[in-house]
């Protein structure tokens, strides 16, 4: 036995580079993996609430009311939708996850009284059935894009990019196409299907106006209409996204999960959710539009405090992937044994590329998918979102809000002079805010 | 019938009446290459629109019967689902993006990108397509009568492409391929249907997917 313990790891070239190099030099590809950005950027940790004191009061929590519900979509739509509380679910394709994950999501999310969202692949009975909002993606690959699918969503989402990916398409590999998700997209089954990174039929603001006015024509005016871009220039993207026409704005951070992407463009393209949340909020009160054009954050959401400091820099509501994906049993430490035999362990799995999801989330394979019992990975899931609220009502009643979207960037301040600058608020202690004069 | 003059009504309330009203013949006036005309159609109406239309003219549409007599902009047809579209004119880029199932004629010139992402429509174009055309295409047929542009059927899934005149070059994975007694039938009948006669069927080529970058492979890298 060799004494490890003295021996030191190079910060440049540490054990993950070492072995990354290795793959690659075997294997000749890229890294594709699921989950979102694992290095450390800065994040909504680095902000924290000052609560009540001198100048304020606190409210009371279980007596004095803290109101929770957003509405959505105000703007142009004859039916705004409007959520019991301030966190939705994102768009997870029934491909990337089994029927069974949908459907306990849509289970959850109906249950706390809030919506979830389609995703690359269409629409399925089960997620429609159980859902009482769902919101139908409108994505480059169009597959399983219909009309009537259209007519049944309760919103819809036009995708221009994803946090994880600002300017990549999608994959999804050849082992995941089952016989019902090929069918769904038009496609034979098992070839790896690649989903375009731009749409089809437009390029531009000006044409996603013109595609807007089409989509709510089809739909006769009566959806509220969203446009997801991932972090990027946030700013210019949500001045032209309202431009288009948009009822709300959905901009995802870096950190933001995704089914299945290139390593290096997880971890190195756009920017993070904390900085995207001040671009956009500015962008919005620039053109008297924030609170009017509701602004959707999502990317590394956790807790009720990541809610409630995403509300505070002025988000009107936030959407979760991967939490809700944990939430529903992903990574969870039942299956240890099995993780290990995929060469991996609870807590780090991140193949959802893979379709060998032993939880059954993840996958396609019949036998693996029959584990989810979607019936109590709902309730989990709603157990999850009603602790992410309670936690959130928490915060906003310590610094004395009636209703979770008073909370308000005075609420805040930044432990790091990077968050301080990144979401514009003053660093704990001071009156700075690096870069404002 | 039902009339609309586009010049003094909204294109709102076209579609509203092509939205569930009892099919019939309804003819439109006036587009002014407006937008979004005749869009979202859910029943076997049989609209005919005298003049020039914008952008994505029958986009969505399911069993209308849809006739510009005139150019179309970007996007005609786009995500159709069922029916019959044809445009006397030419008709801009991506013609009949990402459509599931009818027929779009085109008896001018469609420009590039026609037919991209296709998903089971069938489109016939009298006379050239631009570059790119049938990028991406997974299922349908796409006829043209003309010439192709450049990388025609580039990254093609299981699209049949038939070609009666030059093609500028050949996209990613997509390659020439052997003209049977079957796939004579079918353009016959695809001609047929578009009501297009001048020309034998004989003197047309079958484009489709090589079907090499359907799984990944890292020696393929270079093709892409
Ligand atoms: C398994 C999985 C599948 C996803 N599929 C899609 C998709 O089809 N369309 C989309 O816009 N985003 C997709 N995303 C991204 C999510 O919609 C969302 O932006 C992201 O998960 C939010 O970040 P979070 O995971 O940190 O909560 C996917 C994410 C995951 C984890």
């Amino acid at each position: 036995m060799v004494d490890k313990s003295w021996l030191k790891e190079s910060a440049t070239f540490s054990r993950p580079v070492i072995r990354e190099i290795q793959r690659a030099a075997e294997t000749g590809i890229y890294d594709i993996r699921g989950f979102g950005a694992k290095r450390s950027i800065p994040h909504f940790d680095d902000l924290v609430f000052l609560g009540a004191s001198m100048s304020r009061y606190p409210l009371e929590g279980y007596r004095e009311t803290c109101d929770t519900s957003v509405t959505l979509g105000n703007r142009f739509a004859k039916n705004p939708i409007t959520i019991d509380i301030p966190i939705t679910i994102a768009g997870m394709s029934f491909g990337a996850l089994s029927a069974q994950a949908k459907e306990a999501i849509g289970r959850g999310a109906s249950q706390m009284g809030t919506c979830t969202t389609t995703g690359d692949g269409g629409m399925t009975p089960e997620e429609r059935g159980q859902s009482k909002y769902l919101v139908y993606q409108y994505l480059p690959s169009r597959y399983g894009m219909n009309p009537e699918d259209l007519r049944k969503a309760d919103a819809i989402e036009v995708v221009v990019g994803q946090g994880a990916k600002p300017g990549g398409g999608g994959m999804l590999l050849g082992q995941k196409i089952s016989e019902r998700v090929a069918e769904m997209r038009d496609l034979p089954q098992g070839i790896d299907q690649r989903s375009a990174c731009r749409h089809p039929d437009w390029t531009g603001p000006d044409d996603l106006e013109i595609k807007i006015a089409e989509l709510r024509e089809i739909t006769d005016w009566e959806k509220p209409i969203f446009v997801k871009v991932g972090a990027a220039r946030t700013f210019y993207d949500v001045t032209l996204a309202v431009k288009a026409g948009a009822d709300v704005v959905v901009v995802d951070g870096m950190q933001g999960g995704t089914a299945a992407t290139q390593d290096v463009f997880i971890e190195h393209v756009g920017i993070p959710t904390l900085p995207a949340v001040r671009a956009a909020v500015e962008a919005l009160q620039e053109l008297d539009m924030h609170r009017k054009v509701q602004l959707i954050v999502s990317g590394g959401i956790r807790s009720g405090a990541d809610v409630a400091k995403a509300l505070a820099m002025g988000a009107d509501a936030v959407s979760i992937g991967t939490a809700a994906l944990i939430a529903l049993g992903d990574n969870n430490e039942t299956y240890e044994d099995e993780y290990n035999k995929l060469g991996t362990s609870a807590g780090f799995y991140d193949d959802y590329q893979d379709g060998k999801d032993p939880v059954g989330i993840s996958t396609q394979d019949p036998a693996l998918s029959a584990r989810l019992d979607p019936v109590a990975a709902g309730r989990r899931l709603a157990n999850y979102l009603n602790v992410l609220t309670l936690e959130t009502q928490t915060l906003a009643r310590a610094c004395g809000k009636s209703h979770v979207h008073n909370l308000e960037p005075e609420d805040l301040a930044a432990l790091t002079i990077e968050a301080a600058a990144m979401a514009g608020v003053p660093l704990a202690g001071t009156q700075w805010i690096p870069g404002r004069l | 019938m039902a009339s609309f003059n586009l010049a003094d009504s909204t294109v709102r309330e076209l579609n509203q009446h092509l939205h569930g009203s009892v099919a019939g013949k309804v003819s439109v006036d006036n587009p002014g290459g407006k937008h979004s005309v005749a869009v979202g159609a859910t029943d076997a109406h049989d609209v005919e629109i005298n003049g020039n239309v914008g952008y994505y003219c029958a986009g969505m549409n399911a069993e209308a019967s849809i006739v510009v007599n005139g150019h179309a902009g970007p996007g005609l047809a786009e995500n159709m689902m069922s029916g019959r579209v044809r445009v006397t004119g030419s008709a801009s880029q991506y013609c009949a993006a990402t459509a599931h199932g009818g027929l779009v004629v085109i008896e001018g010139d469609a420009s590039s990108r026609c037919g991209i992402s296709m998903k089971g429509v069938d489109i016939v174009v009298k006379g050239n397509v631009g570059h790119m055309s049938a990028f991406m295409a997974q299922t349908g047929r796409l006829v043209v009568c003309g010439d192709a542009g450049d990388a025609l059927g580039d990254s093609i899934y299981e699209a049949q492409l038939y070609i009666r005149g030059n093609v500028e070059s050949l996209g990613a994975d997509c390659e020439e391929k052997e003209m049977r007694a079957e796939h004579k039938e079918a353009l016959r009948g695809l001609l047929e249907s578009a009501g297009i006669s001048e020309f034998s069927v004989d003197e047309f080529k079958r484009y489709g997917s090589a079907r090499k970058l359907y799984n990944f492979n890292i020696d393929n890298a270079s093709s892409y």
